[in-house]
């Protein structure tokens, strides 16, 4: 392939490696250090993730976590443009403004469906294995190409720019990340089997409603505490799932998935674990309360997962 | 004793200690309770880390949105959503769920976003929209409306996505019953999450609009203890 995910791994890497820099030359931020070297480490992972051996990245890993769990991740000095100047470049720039932003979506989408099949030299263009990352990466460049194209900024402005928005997010961009290796650790740990076991436990098995909602409800709850609900979804099933509601009740497999995944996703809308869902988002438009997300999310998550019960009672036999 | 490492998440949570370092110690908690040695535990935290960088390159979207946004971009989004004379807060936030999940029932979910789309552009359209009505607007309504967006793009993706048939979560489903002898058809599962699909528009779909409501509520409230405040320093 012409195009690899590695690729655009790296140009990730080259961006947090300037942003560090940055950082590291900011005298504005008393914890610059500190917050260099955070980023530091985090643009290495990018760069250098496959090289370095996994045992070595865990304690990077770790120092990153420490640097951040003591306070160390500051925020930056940042020149920003005034609300005049922003209105004066809007009412020249018009809606043109929007066509960057849109770009995104359009060139990943394009890049999924349309450019599956398409070789140059004998080579795939894009790594098919990934290719919706890869078709957002390269949507990324191209749009940010336009954006520059279209704002006539200079040199190191598009990076001064993300700066400020990274620092707004601070530690909280690496928060996915880090919960995907918590939850490679439950299940090394066989924490799944625990959990099952002890909800098959504490239900009467021959009751069909409680079995359901057994299933449902543990589907949600497991899925808030591993953060996802892909993660859930072959414990509880071969916990409660498939013994109980397949092959002791003779519900039908293909709605007890549906159904189930979908309280599985109540559970993600409830919990701080999926961060890149509810905590992230918080940072990125500034809420002061990390869990605003969550706290408009939880009454339409409780109301679905109470429906999907209902549903999957009546559906599923 | 294995479940010790839940146990540090939710007390860690709770007491609101840094996350990231909430998620280290779980990590090491939950590898020792299970009896792995340290060198293991350590290799675990790096293989995991390295395999999931995927979930970070939403920061490639930055420099674009920070580049427009120096220019204009939500001063532009509020001034397009102020044309239209029909829009509440409510009205474009429910036409945005309604387009996410659709759009994720035919296989685009990348056609949205919280980096990509809620904070540039969903965000200040719903925002503006409540100015354009109220005027300016108490800080906490502010914050309402924010979150709103990005749960309103997060109940479309979630419950948009599973209909459509060749998406990881229904492939996922279909190689578990596989494994266990069952042969199940995506079609099947992609069909019976409609229901859900459709109870997930309505329920979110009524929360936004009676949103338009409980924001005018706010506004007349801090309006009037404001006014009452006015008074008393009249006095």
């Amino acid at each position: 392939m012409i195009i690899s995910l590695t690729y655009i791994y790296y140009i990730a890497g080259i961006f947090v490696a300037l942003i560090a820099l940055l950082a590291m030359n900011d005298k504005g931020n008393s914890k610059r250090i500190l917050t260099g070297a955070f980023w530091g480490i985090y643009a290495v992972s990018f760069l250098f993730g496959t090289v370095i051996q996994p045992m070595h990245v865990g304690i990077m890993v770790i120092v990153m976590a420490v640097i951040a769990g003591f306070g160390g991740v500051g925020m930056g000095k940042h020149e920003e443009a005034t609300g005049e100047q922003r209105i004066a470049q809007s009412q020249k720039l018009g809606n043109w403004l929007f066509m960057p932003a849109l770009l995104i979506p359009i060139i990943t989408v394009f890049g999924t469906l349309g450019l599956k099949d398409v070789k140059l030299a004998g080579l795939d263009l894009f790594d098919k294995a990934n290719l919706t990352l890869v078709s957002l990466g390269v949507a990324c460049v191209v749009a940010l190409l336009a954006a520059i194209m279209l704002t006539k900024e200079k040199g190191m402005q598009p990076v001064k720019e993300s700066r400020r928005l990274i620092d707004a997010i601070g530690w909280a961009a690496v928060l996915p990340q880090m919960l995907a290796t918590l939850g490679a650790l439950f299940a090394a740990a066989g924490v799944g089997q625990v959990v099952s076991d002890l909800v098959s436990a504490a239900i009467p098995v021959d009751n069909r409603f409680l079995v359901v909602f057994a299933y449902t409800v543990g589907m949600a709850l497991f899925t808030m505490v591993m953060g996802n609900a892909f993660a859930a979804f072959p414990v509880m099933t071969a916990g409660v799932g498939l013994p109980l509601i397949v092959k002791l009740h003779g519900g039908d497999p293909a709605v007890l998935s549906a159904i189930g995944m979908f309280s599985g996703y109540c559970g993600t809308l409830m919990t701080p674990m999926a961060a890149n869902y509810n905590i992230v988002p918080a940072a990125l438009l500034d809420l002061p309360d990390k869990n605003g997300v969550i706290k408009a999310q939880v009454p339409t998550a409780l109301m679905l997962l109470t429906v999907n019960v209902f549903l999957m009672y009546f559906l599923v036999f | 004793m294995t479940l010790l490492g839940i146990a540090v998440v939710i007390i860690g949570f709770v007491l609101r200690f840094n996350p990231l370092l909430v998620v280290v110690v779980a990590g090491i908690v939950t590898g020792i309770a299970g009896n792995l040695p340290f060198d293991r535990i350590l290799t675990i935290f790096g293989e995991a880390f390295i395999k999931n960088r995927y979930l970070s390159l939403f920061i490639l979207t930055l420099p674009v949105i920070g580049l427009l946004e120096r220019n204009g971009l939500k001063e532009q989004a509020q001034e397009l959503i102020g044309k239209i004379k029909a829009a509440t807060t409510g009205r474009v936030l429910i036409l945005y769920l309604f387009i996410r999940e659709i759009a994720a029932a035919i296989g685009l979910t990348a056609l949205g976003g919280h980096a990509q789309m809620v904070r540039p552009l969903i965000a200040p359209m719903a925002e503006a929209a409540a100015e354009n009505k109220h005027g300016e607007l108490p800080e906490d309504t502010r914050n309402k409306i924010k979150a709103f967006a990005a749960s309103a793009d997060n109940v479309g993706v979630f419950f948009g996505e599973d209909i459509f048939i060749a998406f990881g979560a229904v492939l996922l489903m279909k190689g578990f019953f596989e494994q266990n002898g069952i042969i199940l058809e995506p079609l099947h599962i992609a069909l019976w999450g409609i229901p859900t699909a459709i109870a997930a528009f309505i329920i979110h779909g009524v929360r936004l609009y009676l949103l338009d409501r409980k924001i005018a509520r706010e506004v007349e409230q801090s309006a009037s203890s404001h006014g009452k405040a006015k008074e008393g320093a009249a006095l």
